[in-house]
């Protein structure tokens, strides 16, 4: 049974029953969808997060780069790839992430593994996918995200370019990881609760702006106009996508609800998940704080690297799924 | 006796900073908290992320900002 038919009972129950609006109307139906996605979602996140940082919490960064510093190449990019899933990316952690991962020996190819995963492949990414796509989705964008941050990582790994990096963060030298911090299992659920209570206050706006806007499309807008613009029709439709998507700073909780609607319009999901791709992976103000470690040509090269990626893996879902 | 607020100057670090200043002006202490955006800094303590608050050169917060009480626990435990 689904889990979330009591969510809509209710949504059905507001729409139809309190506010009295016709079982056809489009006005009745963006409202079922919104009340019902929301809630669906703002569940979901509570769960999913607080799971999540609460695994987080045995798996520092510091950790991480342990593990790290060790591998053969490639087996460094999978399993950077793979960390980057769980690890929150914030901004402001990137330069220390960054400087931290190449002082202590880990392979500059490694070390953008993580830094393109631990973006992409976010947690309220998955939340969101998962909530209105399904699980299989959900995965597959997982899966596809790993795989361009690994391949990506190793690519640059081979190409040697240690001396486009800022020549002071070779200068800096990384003092020995302290002694871990004895988390109690209190700790950690209070920490997981404090980051779930955040970052839910942070981007559940979002949520709801997102799905207000799915709830809209799904109602008003004319599917044919779409699909002139973005349907299979337009054999472009991924790499201009991908390119508009890049320098949005956007986090998922408000796209892929309006990327759902457009999907049920007929947007194919190859072209969906490239721009949802490009929007998470690359973002202006994070190509900013890049900036502050990676000289500018370099940061050209991983930009450009990346969204090759993406467009590769849109128009590979495009074929594969019909 | 010597607390230091370090982060790349994001909004987080900035947070933990104001905090860690209303505490120390409640507990009567006689300390200025320093505010450190240099992340070599932070890197020489063995740490990746951002902010970290330290007492006496000590990492007592790593990555995240908890509430204010138990931050200031963290403080009033590093002092005696």
């Amino acid at each position: 049974m689904d889990p979330f038919y009591p969510v809509q009972l209710l949504s059905d129950f507001v729409t139809y029953g309190i506010f009295h609006l016709g079982k056809t109307s489009i006005l009745g139906s963006a409202m079922d969808f919104f009340i019902y996605d929301s809630i669906k979602i703002l569940i979901l996140l509570i769960t999913i997060i607080f799971a999540i940082s609460y695994i987080r919490s045995f798996l520092p960064p510091e950790k991480i780069r342990k593990f790290l510093t060790k591998r053969f190449e490639f087996i460094g990019n999978i399993l950077a790839g793979l960390f980057g899933i769980i690890t929150p990316f914030c901004s402001c952690s990137a330069v220390p992430l960054f400087i931290g991962m190449v002082e202590s020996g880990v392979p500059l190819g490694v070390t953008f593994s993580f830094l393109i995963s631990a973006p992409m492949v976010n947690e309220v990414a998955l939340v969101m996918l998962f909530g209105l796509f399904g699980l299989p989705v959900a995965l597959l964008y997982a899966v596809s995200g790993v795989t361009i941050a690994v391949l990506v990582g190793y690519i640059m790994g081979r190409m040697h370019l240690e001396p486009l990096v800022e020549d002071y963060v070779w200068k800096i030298k990384a003092g020995d990881p302290l002694g871990e911090q004895k988390l109690t299992f209190r700790d950690r659920v209070s920490q997981a609760y404090i980051y779930t209570r955040d970052l839910i206050i942070k981007v559940y706006p979002y949520v709801l702006i997102g799905v207000g806007i799915g709830a809209f499309v799904h109602g008003y807008v004319p599917a044919n106009a779409l699909l002139k613009i973005a349907g299979r029709g337009n054999i472009l439709a991924v790499p201009i996508v991908t390119l508009i998507g890049a320098p949005l700073y956007s986090n998922s909780a408000g796209i892929v609800p309006v990327i759902q609607a457009l999907i049920s319009k007929g947007l194919p999901l190859g072209t969906a998940l490239a721009f949802m791709m490009a929007v998470t992976a690359i973002s202006f103000p994070e190509m900013v704080i890049l900036r502050k470690v990676l000289k500018l040509k370099l940061l050209g090269i991983y930009t450009t690297i990346i969204i090759v990626g993406i467009i590769f893996t849109g128009y590979l879902f495009n074929i594969i799924i019909r | 006796m010597k607390i230091q607020v370090l982060g790349s100057g994001c909004e987080t670090c900035k947070r933990l900073f104001e905090i860690t200043q209303e505490i120390v002006n409640e507990l009567n202490l006689d300390v200025k908290v320093d505010y450190i955006t240099d992340i070599s800094k932070i890197i020489e303590l063995g740490i990746m992320q951002s902010p970290v608050l330290t007492v006496n050169g000590k990492p007592v917060l790593v990555g995240f900002i908890p509430n204010k009480e138990k931050i200031k626990d963290l403080i009033a435990k590093e002092l005696n």
